[in-house]
């Protein structure tokens, strides 16, 4: 190829042509995505809602009277009174509601945000390297998955806190352990089909070795179904860890979570309702909204509408 | 000769979520009985926008405009249930994949016998002889073996012989073929042409084919019609196209056909890509790849314009036509 | 043009898949490719034609190493491919590369045209830094007719004929010296496929190129090809020059492709003869005894059941496999059989 091989003339002009060169930036899949998602006001309002949350939980507290820990002696077992400064009232240990809420959102959202991020890594890697070596290696390494979902999740839950203690971070990193899973069968799925595609046999053709198909021709186009799925993880995830802090095996007093407020308030709904509408609001608005948004990801990604 | 179908001004549109498409326009054409008409076109064309419509296949966001007469009756002003008198019975299609075409849950001979009782009042048992009949007249071996069969189980030949015999089945008047060879064998490809004529010359079927092959266009057409962005721009008898053609498109395609005897150094491609329906250009939508291009046709369209010989051209260039080696 | 130096041989390649059956039944084994035996000197486009089940693109692979074969070699300036060790077969690729037919499928729709044209690059010459191998892509955009203003584009913005360009710039940007291009524009608009093979031609010229050009459109073959390979089935059916298949052939399958194919030109598909081959490709799970194409031949005799015609040499490096092909008479204009 004339110019190429060695002319340093030639070289050094394309170099320059580098930098003068005004090349538009092309329109991606993901752009296009979420231009679709956009439209979906269902998915879009849900957004906002869960921003809302988020900014509810993190930055809320720094605007209340009171902390979440607090004990206000002379409002215990108090509806809502917003001359205290109890926006919404305080449970049976004079501890005010509001900012409970707040932190048990925190909680709940945090563990959500991390077990997804560990059960994702986890899965991606896991069910992409299974699905594209397949034969033996892709045998072997789904009978694990397939004994580790034989195993009954109580147990191992019980088993792990009995052996750790009740620490919310062991919290996070076992349910994440546990969501792995099924991420990683998905994964390996998807794998499989993109794995025939010719754009990979083109990689092949340039020399790539399995790794760097991988990691750079598979996983990318693994984009959607991992996202969809992870959305629809999450709430999942927050129901996990509330029936588990219902069960007592969650989050250590004074901390709480979604869960364990509402299994406090569900006992005395009738007489101190301000107990679980709170938090019962606030975990259905969480639940709704990341389903929608995960339906509506769902319908951004599939190619059809093109 | 009988004049079987007339299709007037028609047009196709889709609407978009904030826009409409026009994929086709003032398409204007008589079929008479027994004739092929090739129409001509590459994607984009909306060569098979207009068929679609004609037998009320359409996409839900579309919509035809003009009359298209089968004798007296005007086919697109009828509703989906009235059509359904004529769609399959008097007018039929086949497509270009024959495996999406047919059910692939139920036999050959249940497909093939459904449309006997439905259309012809058929009892079950004179629908299956019948059809095991059209299946061996269409040319495949051992007909009664492939009517128990299901679709998957036969080849790509096979399976478009079978939806020709199903089309068939009800004796219509015109068939419309979209691409029916572009997906087979060229040993299959010439067996399904030398089919195509025997229907035309035995059966008195009219037959309209849609396709890009200029070759086939060459093998079975009497006549032929040229579209471009969406609109007809040559339309006549096969032979005056090839020979002397009046567009320089058909002349463009002429020219980007390998022609097996005749092994020419270069072919003479046409410049630049297909244009966007959503956006064509002004003026003549051809006129940016157009060698023969001048300063008219970038701002009026050309009409369709009669030049003798049941000739008809959109194009306001008169002179000669040729560039390099001529067909 | 004389081609004198060999590039590739193949010798006696053999290729089979087994297609699963049943739970407890026995795989099935498909030959797809058998006695397979040519060379490709360099400089020349070798042609390959054949319909559905001829086994041309799963050739295509086997000769770099996408496909193992199951026996045979291919020599590659004298080196056997199918036993080298991978690291060393991934540093041959930079000799031996491919176009794929479906353009659009053969582009990862999350990397940009430039990402996508470097990618090779980036796993053959990693002693280049981004510059340099940016310099040459934009360099080898413009060769195939692409704006460089494209480069930072996606895969799902460009058409087909366009796609199929960005195909050829990756599969050019290793300076190969083979490119194996498998049905490069059957899946184009004919005004754009007339484009890309012209395209391909100026690139051959221009880098001196060896071209293996497969596909089922024999006008399209004879239109690139210096010499014409004809499999019928995964097996060799005839090899000879353009000009010999065209004048000249010797295998009742050459004859009847040669019919068959359609000719833009009305008057000379009038005047044809055309006997148009009966019956269908038989199943390569279960071919026919002996000679494959008996069961469509005209000219079939009782002992072409019996024995498989071997593939004999003639002179011009030509072959042919077929038992009666001393006896058949070869009409005046075989494509009008006339």
């Amino acid at each position: 190829m004339a110019g190429i091989t060695g002319k340093d003339a030639v070289l050094t002009e394309y170099a320059h042509r580098l930098e003068t060169l005004d090349a538009p930036k092309g329109r991606s899949l993901t752009q296009d995505a979420i231009r679709r998602l956009v439209r979906n006001k269902a998915a879009v309002l849900s957004v906002f809602v869960v921003g809302f949350i988020i900014i509810f939980a993190f930055a809320g507290p720094y605007f209340l009277p009171w902390t979440y820990d607090k004990i206000d002696w002379s409002g215990i077992r108090k509806p809502p009174n917003f001359e205290a400064g109890h926006y919404a009232g305080t449970d049976q240990n004079g501890r005010d509601m509001l900012a409970r809420i707040m932190q048990g959102t925190q909680m709940s959202l945090i563990v959500a945000g991390v077990a997804t991020l560990v059960s994702v890594i986890i899965g991606v890697i896991y069910g992409a390297v299974a699905g594209y070596f397949g034969g033996r290696v892709d045998a072997v390494m789904m009978r694990f998955v397939d004994i580790m979902y034989a195993l009954p999740y109580i147990l191992f839950v019980i088993i792990l806190v009995v052996i750790f203690g009740r620490n919310p971070v062991l919290l996070f990193v076992g349910i994440g352990f546990l969501e792995w899973l099924t991420m990683a069968r998905i994964v390996r799925g998807q794998t499989m089909s993109i794995k025939q595609r010719e754009f990979v046999e083109a990689a092949k053709a340039g020399g790539a070795k399995p790794w760097t198909i991988i990691f750079r021709h598979i996983v990318p186009n693994l984009t959607g179904p991992v996202v969809i799925y992870a959305t629809l993880t999450v709430p999942e995830i927050i129901l996990t860890e509330s029936f588990l802090s219902y069960l007592g095996l969650g989050v250590q007093e004074p901390q709480t979570s979604l869960g364990t407020l509402i299994s406090f308030g569900a006992p005395v709904a009738e007489t101190l309702p301000w107990m679980l509408i709170g938090p019962a609001v606030v975990l259905v608005s969480l639940l709704l909204c990341l389903t929608y948004i995960g339906d509506g990801l769902r319908d951004a990604l599939d190619p059809k509408d093109r | 000769m009988t004049e079987v179908l007339k299709v007037e001004d028609m047009s196709v549109t889709f609407e978009l979520h904030d826009s409409e498409v026009q994929a086709m326009r003032e398409m204007n054409f008589s079929l008479a009985e027994g004739e092929t008409l090739a129409v001509v076109g590459e994607s984009g064309s909306g060569k098979s926008q207009a068929f679609l419509a004609i037998m009320g296949l359409l996409a839900k966001n579309g919509r035809a405009g003009g009359r298209v007469m089968m004798g007296d009756v005007d086919l697109l002003a009828l509703d989906s249930r009235q059509l359904d008198r004529y769609r399959g019975k008097d007018i039929a299609m086949i497509f270009q994949d024959p495996m999406t075409s047919l059910n692939p849950t139920l036999k050959v001979k249940t497909q093939l016998s459904e449309v006997l009782v439905k259309h012809r009042g058929f009892n079950q048992q004179d629908a299956v002889t019948t059809s095991i009949e059209m299946l061996e007249r269409v040319g495949i071996p051992e007909p009664v073996k492939r009517a128990n069969a299901y679709p998957h189980e036969l080849s790509g030949g096979m399976r478009q012989r079978v939806m020709i015999a199903m089309a068939l089945l009800c004796q219509p008047k015109i068939l419309i073929a979209d691409e029916p060879t572009t997906a087979l064998d060229v040993t299959v490809q010439a067996q399904m042409l030398d089919l195509f004529k025997s229907l035309t010359e035995d059966f008195g079927t009219s037959l309209v084919l849609i396709t890009h092959d200029l070759g086939v266009v060459a093998g079975v057409a009497d006549r032929m019609m040229v579209m471009y962005g969406g609109r007809v721009v040559e339309k006549g008898v096969t032979d005056d196209l090839f020979y002397d053609p009046r567009h320089p498109y058909t002349l463009g395609l002429l020219h980007s056909t390998p022609h097996i005897a005749k092994r020419a150094v270069r072919l003479d491609p046409i410049q630049g890509l297909p244009p966007s329906l959503e956006n064509l250009p002004k003026g003549c939508a051809f006129h940016p790849r157009c060698a023969f291009a001048f300063d008219r046709c970038l701002v009026e369209r050309p009409p369709l314009r009669d030049v003798g010989d049941g000739r008809q051209k959109a194009c306001f260039y008169e002179g000669p036509l040729a560039y390099g080696e001529v067909a | 043009m004389a081609h004198t130096t060999t590039l590739l041989e193949i010798k006696d390649l053999k290729k089979t898949f087994s297609i699963a059956t049943g739970l407890f039944a026995r795989p099935l084994t498909l030959t797809a490719l058998e006695d397979i035996n040519f060379t490709i000197r360099q400089g020349e486009t070798l042609g390959i034609v054949g319909e559905s089940g001829c086994g041309k693109s799963t050739l295509g692979r086997c000769i770099l190493q996408l496909l193992s074969p199951d026996e045979g070699q291919v020599l590659w300036l004298g080196q056997d491919l199918t036993k080298l060790p991978a690291e060393e077969m991934r540093q041959r690729r930079q000799d031996l590369q491919i176009i794929f037919q479906d353009p659009l499928a053969s582009l990862n729709p999350r990397m940009t045209v430039g990402e996508i044209i470097a990618d090779p690059l980036r796993t053959l010459r990693p002693e280049l830094n981004k510059t340099e191998r940016r310099a040459r892509v934009l360099k080898t955009m413009e060769s195939v007719g692409l704006l460089p203003e494209m480069i930072n584009r996606y895969p799902h913005e460009f058409s087909g004929g366009q796609a199929q360009r960005i195909g050829i710039a990756r599969a050019l940007i290793t300076e190969p010296k083979l490119i194996v291009c498998d049905e490069p524009v059957s899946a184009l608009d004919v005004s754009i496929q007339a484009q890309i093979l012209n395209l391909l031609s100026e690139l051959k010229d221009e880098f001196g190129l060896t071209l293996i050009f497969i596909s089922h459109n024999l006008s399209v073959v004879r239109h690139v090809s210096d010499r014409i390979l004809v499999l019928y089935l995964g097996r060799i059916v005839e090899l000879a020059s353009g000009d010999e298949i065209y004048d000249d052939p010797k295998h009742p399958y050459t004859r009847a492709l040669l019919t068959a194919v359609p000719i833009p030109d009305p008057r000379l598909a009038r005047a044809r003869n055309i006997d148009a081959l009966k019956g269908e490709i038989p199943s390569p799970i279960n071919p026919p005894s002996g000679c494959t194409f008996r069961t469509r031949c005209r000219f079939a005799k009782p002992y072409c059941a019996e024995q498989r015609p071997p593939l004999e040499r003639l002179e011009n490096d030509r072959l042919v496999a077929c038992h009666r092909w001393r006896e058949i008479e070869v009409p005046q204009e075989a494509v009008l059989g006339v």
